[in-house]
């Protein structure tokens, strides 16, 4: 007797503990193969676009620090880069380094996060985790001592950073970034070389180099397919083009490579932490900005906005996710005219459905926290 | 004063039990009632040190996963966060027991009462100490098989009357899962079994004891295998697939909450020390520790060889990752059982060299231990490498690094570790 069987549908999310936020999985299930994916979202929707529109340039730069609420550094940075390019603001040599280097710290805790998140997805109970929570304290303590703030930084102002480090950031810098080799080397024996992390990533979710450029996929999920594409080398920013370091890139395009490029950039970005802590100078953190330029018919309500010329710039930083871009188009008044925001972890979900048709829950869960989204940037 | 001196000493509790039922008998009552008494004290006896165990285990498992992750654990109820499991258990109390609308009532309910009775029936026939022991079964092994296959059943009636998607997932998986690796479980005792030509549970740590050696040393293999099939029956990582939170959430239990939740917990506890005693008798040698018996009470050895067995378990915990559920299948199948079968042939006929040829236990023992050894090894290393273990994709490896922009890579040789 044939036996009737029938698929069955799964939500997934918003409320799971894998889901990285309010993500959610439609899935169509066949016993536990899935047959289709359906990926729902916008249940963090803030209106970013729309709100940015309403307020001055410098006002906007909180908004970012929301958006990738685990990267907040990076976010401020493609903000104030892409107002630079639309005012033609150059920013002092030291802000310059500063920007690297809290880029770098940033990138650290964030890929420590990723990484530590991926590990529990594959089924480890909180210990690696925990374990990358210790260093990434420590980096958001500089943070605190930079800024005061330590998720949501607001760190980047429109022409520099917003104030100058304390002087006890660097001895505790330097001590930081001389420790994390040797933590690196624990998670490296720890994960890397995991048996059944090996087992449960490696051939899972490979993700070709065509396809990955088809999507405009970017970040380490582009890297891991084996295309060498870093913004920071491509068009470099800050100080980038001065630092020495590589691009890690995978070779399969697979789950573990993913996993891979996260744990190369890490031991990459202590590299360039190395180098910028070495070669930092002294000097203004801040360049003097048009602020007071009042135009015919401005609002008087906000006499000293930023207003920049008419016009629109696209700036773009390497995130811990990916290319994350911010499109500004100015109509010469105190608020940006359109406010368009490219977020890496929208784009890089674009692949997911078909990354997980066909194969089995516990597979896809491991390659949605592979591809590492923040809920916050897909939806904003 | 004798009895304070040693009143810790427990030893005499099994004479003091029969001491008591033979009072009752000699009084004339008639016959049922010193058999009802004698099921009574062993069962308090048993779900005592099954509960204290399992309070206690209650903080020690959550200090020592907390400090495996670099964080404190439970401190603030009590001194050293001791009372944190009387705390839980009041809050659990508490709580409202919820159960759906669109549940099955009946089996719902059932379920939290009868997870409880495998891990604790198991105990009837696990040998505390000399004589102390509730049932004294000629087939006890065979007995704690069947008790371990209940569980399947009643966590497939948790998971089917939950009626949730993610329950029924979790069900099906521990059916699967179970199933498999009661067939190693199975050769991995019956090799004990084999050695000691009994089943009976109090025999085997009477030969472990005779032969001062434990079995542990003798057969690495069905050890190491019933280790395993054990994690799978408590659902302990690397193979917790039947609650896997990060998957399926919380897999059977995802619909119990309150005090019927406790009793989930409970039992997982229950069967976590079942697994941790059957392995510390037939193992590890029971109440028996190479003389050290006659200095420590035995209940005492037993104990701590249970504790330091799920220890293991806890230990794995804070430390693995997951399997998934084909590659545990695959590797029940593909690997434990062939192995096990084997291992099953090499002790039959060590047994059988053993009675047929008459030779000394000393002499023929340490020889057998070192053959198992190595048999054990090689097996492993050769039947891992021909289902492809140790090919070089399996292996960790490395990014490429590159300082060019823009080349495609893909499919480039890969740098090792």
């Amino acid at each position: 007797m044939a036996m009737k069987t029938e698929p069955f549908v799964v939500n997934m999310g918003p409320q799971h503990p894998s889901t990285h936020g309010v993500f959610r999985m439609r899935l169509t299930l066949d016993g536990e193969r899935i047959i289709d994916a359906d990926m729902v979202m916008g249940y963090l929707h803030r209106s970013m676009e729309k709100l940015a529109e309403e307020r001055t340039y410098t006002q906007n730069i909180p908004f970012t620090d929301r958006m990738d609420y685990v990267s907040a550094m990076t976010g401020n940075l493609a903000y104030v880069l892409a107002v630079e390019k639309l005012c033609g603001i150059e920013v002092p040599e030291r802000a310059q380094w500063l920007r690297v280097i809290m880029s770098e710290l940033q990138r650290f805790a964030s890929h420590s996060m990723a990484v530590g998140v991926f590990a529990n997805e594959c089924g480890v109970w909180f210990t690696p985790l925990m374990h990358m929570f210790r260093e990434r304290e420590k980096i958001l303590d500089l943070f605190e001592m930079a800024c005061g703030a330590r998720l949501t930084t607001n760190y980047m102002r429109i022409g520099g950073v917003s104030r100058d480090v304390p002087p006890e950031f660097m001895p505790a810098a330097y001590k930081l970034v001389k420790e994390l080799p040797k933590r690196m080397g624990e998670y490296e024996a720890l994960l890397l070389e995991s048996e059944i992390i090996v087992a449960r990533s490696r051939g899972i979710g490979v993700l070709l180099p065509e396809r990955a450029i088809a999507c405009s996929v970017s970040g380490p999920m582009l890297r891991a397919s084996g295309v060498a594409w870093d913004i920071r080398k491509a068009d470099p920013y800050a100080a980038y083009d001065k630092v020495d370091f590589d691009i890690a890139v995978g070779t399969n395009g697979d789950v573990y490579d993913r996993f891979l490029v996260r744990i190369a950039e890490m031991r990459q970005s202590i590299r360039i932490l190395e180098q910028a802590l070495e070669m930092m100078p002294s000097g203004p953190v801040h360049a003097r900005i048009p602020t007071a330029t009042v135009q015919p018919g401005g609002a008087p309500s906000a006499p000293l906005a930023l207003r920049p010329p008419v016009g629109e710039a696209y700036g773009r930083v390497e995130t811990p996710r990916g290319e994350l871009g911010f499109y500004i188009i100015s109509d010469g008044g105190p608020a940006p005219f359109r406010f368009h925001i490219r977020s890496p972890s929208f784009i890089n979900l674009t692949p997911l459905p078909e990354l997980v048709r066909g194969i089995t829950v516990p597979d896809a869960i491991v390659i949605l926290g592979s591809i590492d989204v923040v809920l916050g940037e897909v939806d904003r | 004063m004798p009895i304070l001196a040693h009143w810790w000493d427990l030893r005499n509790l099994g004479n003091a039990a029969s001491a008591l039922l033979d009072r009752i008998e000699a009084w004339g009552a008639p016959a049922w009632i010193p058999y009802v008494v004698a099921g009574v004290i062993g069962i308090v006896g048993c779900l005592t040190f099954l509960l204290l165990s399992q309070l206690s285990f209650i903080w020690i498992e959550r200090r020592l996963v907390a400090r495996m992750q670099n964080r404190i654990g439970p401190n603030r109820v009590g001194p050293q966060g001791l009372l944190q499991p009387i705390a839980d258990t009041l809050k659990l109390f508490l709580k409202e027991a919820i159960t759906k609308r669109s549940a099955d009532r009946t089996l719902f309910w059932l379920v939290p009462i009868v997870i409880l009775s495998p891990g604790l029936v198991a105990f009837a026939v696990i040998p505390f100490g000399d004589g102390m022991v509730l049932a004294k079964l000629n087939v006890g092994v065979l007995f704690l098989i069947a008790v371990a296959s209940l569980n399947t059943l009643i966590v497939f009636m948790a998971g089917w009357s939950s009626n949730n998607k993610y329950a029924l997932l979790g069900a099906m998986r521990t059916v699967a899962m179970l199933i498999s690796y009661e067939l190693v479980q199975v050769l991995a005792l019956l090799s004990a079994v084999l050695f000691v030509s009994s089943m009976n549970v109090s025999d085997v740590v009477g030969w472990q004891s005779h032969f001062h050696t434990w079995l542990l040393f003798l057969l690495p293999l069905a050890a190491v295998a019933y280790i395993f099939a054990g994690a799978v029956e408590i659902n302990r990582t690397p193979v917790d697939i039947a609650e896997a939170e990060s998957e399926i959430v919380a897999g059977y239990h995802i619909e119990y909450s309150g005090i019927k939740f406790g009793f989930l917990y409970t039992a997982e506890y229950f069967a976590g020390f079942a697994v941790a005693a059957v392995m510390a008798s037939l193992f590890l040698g029971g109440w028996t520790a190479w003389g050290l018996e006659e200095w420590v009470p035995g209940w005492l050895i037993f104990v701590t060889k249970v504790y330091m067995v799920f220890f293991i378990y806890i230990w794995s915990r804070g430390t693995l990752p997951r399997l998934r559920i084909d590659q545990l299948m695959a590797f029940a199948w593909k690997f434990l059982l062939p192995l096990s079968l084997l291992n099953v042939l090499l002790v039959g006929g060590e047994v059988l060299v053993w009675q047929e040829g008459g030779y000394e236990a000393e002499v023929v023992l340490p020889i057998f231990a070192v053959v198992n050894w190595a048999v054990a090894g090689a097996l492993v290393i050769v039947w891992g490498s021909v289902l492809g273990h140790l090919r070089p994709e399996r292996r960790p490896r490395r990014a490429l690094l590159t300082k060019e922009v823009g080349v495609i890579v893909y499919g480039q040789p890969e740098p090792g570790v």
